[in-house]
C-alpha cells in the first residue's frame, strides 16, 4: 500500500471535480460524495500507517524540470511524520464531512460546499506527502486558497468577504518570506529534496549566516499560515466561515500546516540555534498573548479561534525548546480536541440558529446533553486534565520548555497553561451552565440529529485515548515512531512533579472560572472596566495599529499612483489615441467615392513616382 | 521627311486632352469619348514609330488595327454599362457615382 500512497489525495480531488461538473444535479448526494471519497482516504490512510510501523520510508519521484545541473522532482513520501499527519486530516476531514451534512443541509450552494472542501482535503494531503519544498509549497498556497474560498463561503455577508480578504493578504506577507526561504535553501544547496538539502546543510556547506536566514524565512511562511504574533489577525476573523470550515482548516488542518512546515524543516533549524530561539519566542508570546485576548472575548467561534492561536503558539514553543516529538504529539491531539470544540460549537449555534454571542447563551446542558458532554469532554482535554489527551500532550510541551531550562520560556508556559484553563471554563459554564439568557425564541434548543453526534462522539473518544500513544503507558510509541531517521536531542519526558504542576495549573484555572462564571449564574454579562480589559477586549489594539500604520499609509499611497495613472499615464495614452483618430479622420475625407478623384491621384502618384526613378537612373542630366 | 517629334507631340497633346477630360467631365459619354481619344494618342505613337522609327517595321501598324479592334469592343462594353448605371440610378453624371465611397 506504501507504493500506493499517492492515491490517499486522489479520492477527495475526484469529488471534487465530479461535484464541480456535476454539482446542481448532484446536489442532494454532494454530502454524500464527499465522505464516500474521504472515507477512501481515510481507510488508505490507516492502511498506510499501520504498513508503515513495520517497513521503512517510502519515496517516489518522477522527473519534472531540469535546470542547469539540477533536478526538480515530483513525487510522494511516506515518512513517519506524514503517515501521522495522514491519519489526523483524512479521519478530522471525513467526521467533518459527515457533520456538515447537517449543518449546511438548509444552504443553497451545499455541492459547492463540498467541491471546495474536497479541493481543500486533496491540498492538504498533497502537502504532508510532498518530498520536497517546492511540491509542498504548491500544496501550500492550494490550502491558502481553500482558506480564502471558504471563508469567503457565505460572501454575500459583508463580514465574511472581508474577512477572506484578510486572511488571503495575510498569510501572503508569510508566503512571500516562505518563497525568498525556499529560493535561498536551493541556490545554497542545489536541490529542494529535503534530503539533499539537510545533509548539504549538516556537512556545512552552507554558511551559519546563511542557514539562519533561510531558517527565518521559513518560519515567517510559517508564521502566516500557523497565525503566529504578530500575523496571527486573520484568524479570529475567518471564523466567518461555516463553523465545520473552522473545524478543519482553522483548527485542525491547515493552521498546523506551520507546525507541520517547521518540522519537516527541523535539520535546518537545528543547525541554528538563533532561529530555534526564534521559533521559541515567537511561540511564547503568541500563547500567552492570544490566551488573555480569550478571556475576555464573548462570541463562541472566536474564543475557540484565539485558544487555537494559543496552542499552535505552545506547538511552537516546544519546536523551538527541542521538543520535536512533544510539538507534534501536540499538533495532533490538538486537531482532535480543538476539532471536537469547534465542531461542539457549531451543534450549539446551529440549535440556537446562528447565534455566537456566549452572553446570550446558558443552560444548553439541560437541552443538548450529546453536545455539552462532548464540549466538556474537549475543554477538560484542552484545559490538560488527566488521562485526557492534552493531559498528555501539553506535559510533554511542559517538559521540553523545563528541560530548556529559560525560566521566561517556562513562566509563559506556566501562565498560559493556568489561562487555558481558565477561559475554556468561563466559555463552558457561561453556556451550558446557569439559565438560558438569550432569545425566548430559541430558549429550548433540540439536540441534533445523528449526522451531527456521531463525528462529536467520535472526536471525543479520539480525545480521550489519543494520548495514550506517547504517554508512559505505551513506552512513548508516537516518539519510538517519529523520531526515526532524525538526529533529535533527547526528548524530554515530565515526571510525575511535571504532571502535578499541570495538573495543579488546570485545577486552578477551572476552580476560578467556576468561582467567577459557575457558582453564580446571576451575573449574566462582566461588568468590571479596568484598563487591562479594556485593552484585551480590544485585543491589544492589533487591528489598529495594522491599520494606522499599513492599511492607511498604502491606502494613501496607491490613491496618489491612482492619480499619476489617471492624469499622467492614461493622459499620454489618450493624446497619442487622440492624434491618431484625428489623422484618421482626416485620411478618411479624401476617400470619396470618385472615381474621378481617385484617377487623379493614381496619375499624379505614377507620374511621381516616374519622376523619382527617372532622377534616380540619372535620366535628367 | 516630317520629323518624328510632330507626331509624338501630336499624341502627347491629344493623350493630354483626353486624360483631362477623363478626369474632369462629369457626363460618363463624354469620359468615354475622352478615352478613345487618348487610344487614339497611342495609335498615332505606334503608327509614327512603325514607319519613321529607328527600327521601323510592321508589328506598330498591326498592333494598331488591333487597338481599333478592342476600342470599338471597349466603346460598347461602356456604353451598355453606361445604360444599365442609367436605368439603375436614372443618372450618368459622373460626380453622383459615389458607390465606392467608403
Amino acid at each position: 500500500m506504501l507504493q500506493n500512497a499517492w492515491i490517499i489525495p486522489f479520492f477527495p480531488l475526484i469529488a471534487f471535480i465530479v461535484l464541480l461538473l456535476f454539482g446542481k444535479v448532484l446536489k442532494p448526494y454532494a454530502p454524500y460524495v464527499g465522505m464516500v471519497a474521504l472515507g477512501f482516504s481515510f481507510v488508505a490512510s490507516v492502511v498506510v500507517l499501520v504498513e508503515r510501523m513495520g517497513t521503512e520510508t517510502f519515496g517516489a519521484a518522477v522527473e519534472w524540470i531540469t535546470i542547469g545541473e539540477s533536478t526538480v522532482t515530483m513525487g510522494f513520501e511516506v515518512t513517519p511524520l506524514n503517515a501521522m499527519m495522514l491519519f489526523v486530516v483524512t479521519s478530522v476531514s471525513f467526521l467533518v464531512h459527515v457533520f456538515s451534512k447537517q449543518y449546511m443541509r438548509e444552504d443553497d450552494r451545499i455541492h459547492v460546499f463540498y467541491a471546495y472542501l474536497g479541493l481543500f482535503s486533496f491540498s492538504m494531503l498533497g502537502l504532508v506527502l510532498a518530498p520536497n519544498i517546492l511540491q509542498l509549497f504548491i500544496f501550500w498556497e492550494l490550502v491558502g486558497l481553500c482558506s480564502f474560498l471558504l471563508v469567503g463561503f457565505w460572501y454575500f455577508k459583508p463580514e465574511a468577504a472581508a474577512a477572506a480578504k484578510k486572511a488571503f493578504l495575510v498569510t501572503r506577507i508569510g508566503d512571500v518570506g516562505l518563497l525568498i526561504g525556499l529560493i535561498l535553501l536551493f541556490n545554497a544547496t542545489g536541490s529542494f529534496e529535503y534530503g539533499a538539502a539537510f545533509e548539504a546543510i549538516n556537512n556545512g556547506q552552507v554558511s551559519s549566516g546563511l542557514v539562519t536566514a533561510i531558517a527565518l524565512c521559513i518560519f515567517l511562511g510559517a508564521v502566516g499560515k500557523s497565525a503566529q504574533f504578530p500575523l496571527h489577525v486573520w484568524l479570529p476573523d475567518a471564523m466567518e466561515g461555516p463553523t465545520p470550515v473552522s473545524a478543519l482548516i482553522h483548527a485542525a488542518t491547515m493552521v498546523a500546516a506551520g507546525v507541520y512546515l517547521v518540522a519537516v524543516m527541523y535539520p535546518v533549524f537545528q543547525s541554528s540555534g538563533t532561529a530555534l530561539t526564534v521559533v521559541a519566542y515567537t511561540g511564547a508570546v503568541t500563547a500567552i498573548f492570544a490566551a488573555s485576548i480569550a478571556l475576555v472575548n464573548t462570541d463562541i467561534k472566536r474564543i475557540l479561534a484565539y485558544s487555537t492561536v494559543s496552542q499552535l503558539g505552545l506547538m511552537m514553543l516546544a519546536l523551538g525548546t527541542a521538543g520535536y516529538v512533544a510539538g507534534l504529539f501536540h499538533l495532533m491531539t490538538h486537531a482532535f480536541f480543538k476539532g471536537l470544540l469547534f465542531l461542539a460549537a457549531g451543534s450549539v449555534i446551529y440549535a440556537l440558529h446562528h447565534r455566537q454571542n456566549i452572553n446570550e447563551m446558558g443552560g444548553i446542558w439541560r437541552n443538548m446533553k450529546v453536545t455539552s458532554v462532548t464540549f466538556l469532554i474537549g475543554a477538560l482535554a484542552l484545559a490538560g486534565v488527566f488521562p485526557l489527551a492534552g493531559f498528555w500532550s501539553k506535559e510533554g510541551v511542559l517538559a521540553a520548555v523545563w528541560s530548556h531550562g529559560d525560566p521566561v520560556l517556562l513562566s509563559i508556559m506556566i501562565i498560559t497553561s493556568f489561562l487555558t484553563a481558565f477561559y475554556m471554563f468561563r466559555l463552558f459554564f457561561k453556556v451550558f451552565l446557569g439559565q438560558f439568557r438569550g432569545d425566548p425564541e430559541v430558549s429550548h434548543p433540540r439536540e441534533n440529529t445523528k449526522w451531527m453526534t456521531v463525528p462529536l462522539v467520535t472526536l471525543a473518544a479520539l480525545a480521550v485515548v489519543a494520548g495514550v500513544v506517547n504517554s508512559p503507558l505505551s513506552g512513548y510509541a508516537l516518539e519510538g515512531f517519529l523520531v526515526e531517521g532524525l538526529t533529535l536531542g533527547d526528548q524530554a519526558h515530565g515526571g510525575i512533579g511535571l504532571a502535578a504542576l499541570s495538573l495543579f495549573l488546570s485545577g486552578a484555572g477551572i476552580l476560578l472560572a467556576w468561582v467567577k462564571y459557575g457558582r453564580s449564574q446571576a451575573v449574566g454579562t462582566e461588568h468590571s472596566k479596568g484598563f487591562i480589559k479594556t485593552l484585551l477586549v480590544n485585543k491589544y489594539y492589533m487591528d489598529e495599529l495594522y491599520e494606522a500604520v499599513v492599511v492607511t499609509p498604502v491606502l494613501a499611497l496607491s490613491r496618489v499612483l491612482q492619480r499619476f495613472d489617471r492624469f499622467a499615464v492614461d493622459g499620454t495614452v489618450n493624446v497619442v489615441a487622440r492624434s491618431l483618430r484625428s489623422v484618421g479622420k482626416a485620411a478618411g475625407k479624401q476617400h470619396n467615392g470618385q472615381m474621378q478623384t481617385y484617377g487623379l491621384v493614381t496619375i499624379v502618384g505614377s507620374i511621381a513616382i516616374l519622376v523619382v526613378a527617372f532622377m534616380v537612373r540619372g535620366y535628367f542630366g | 521627311m516630317v520629323s518624328i517629334q510632330f507626331f509624338l507631340a501630336l499624341a502627347a497633346i491629344l493623350f493630354c486632352i483626353g486624360l483631362y477630360g477623363v478626369l474632369t467631365r462629369r457626363h460618363l459619354v463624354v469620359v468615354l469619348i475622352c478615352i478613345e481619344l487618348m487610344l487614339n494618342a497611342v495609335n498615332i505613337n505606334l503608327v509614327a514609330f512603325s514607319s519613321i522609327g529607328p527600327f521601323a517595321n510592321i508589328t506598330g501598324q498591326v498592333f494598331t488595327l488591333f487597338v481599333i479592334t478592342v476600342a470599338a469592343a471597349e466603346a460598347a462594353v461602356g456604353l451598355a454599362i453606361l445604360i444599365a448605371l442609367y436605368r439603375n440610378r436614372a443618372s450618368i453624371d459622373a460626380i453622383k457615382q459615389d458607390l465606392l465611397r467608403w
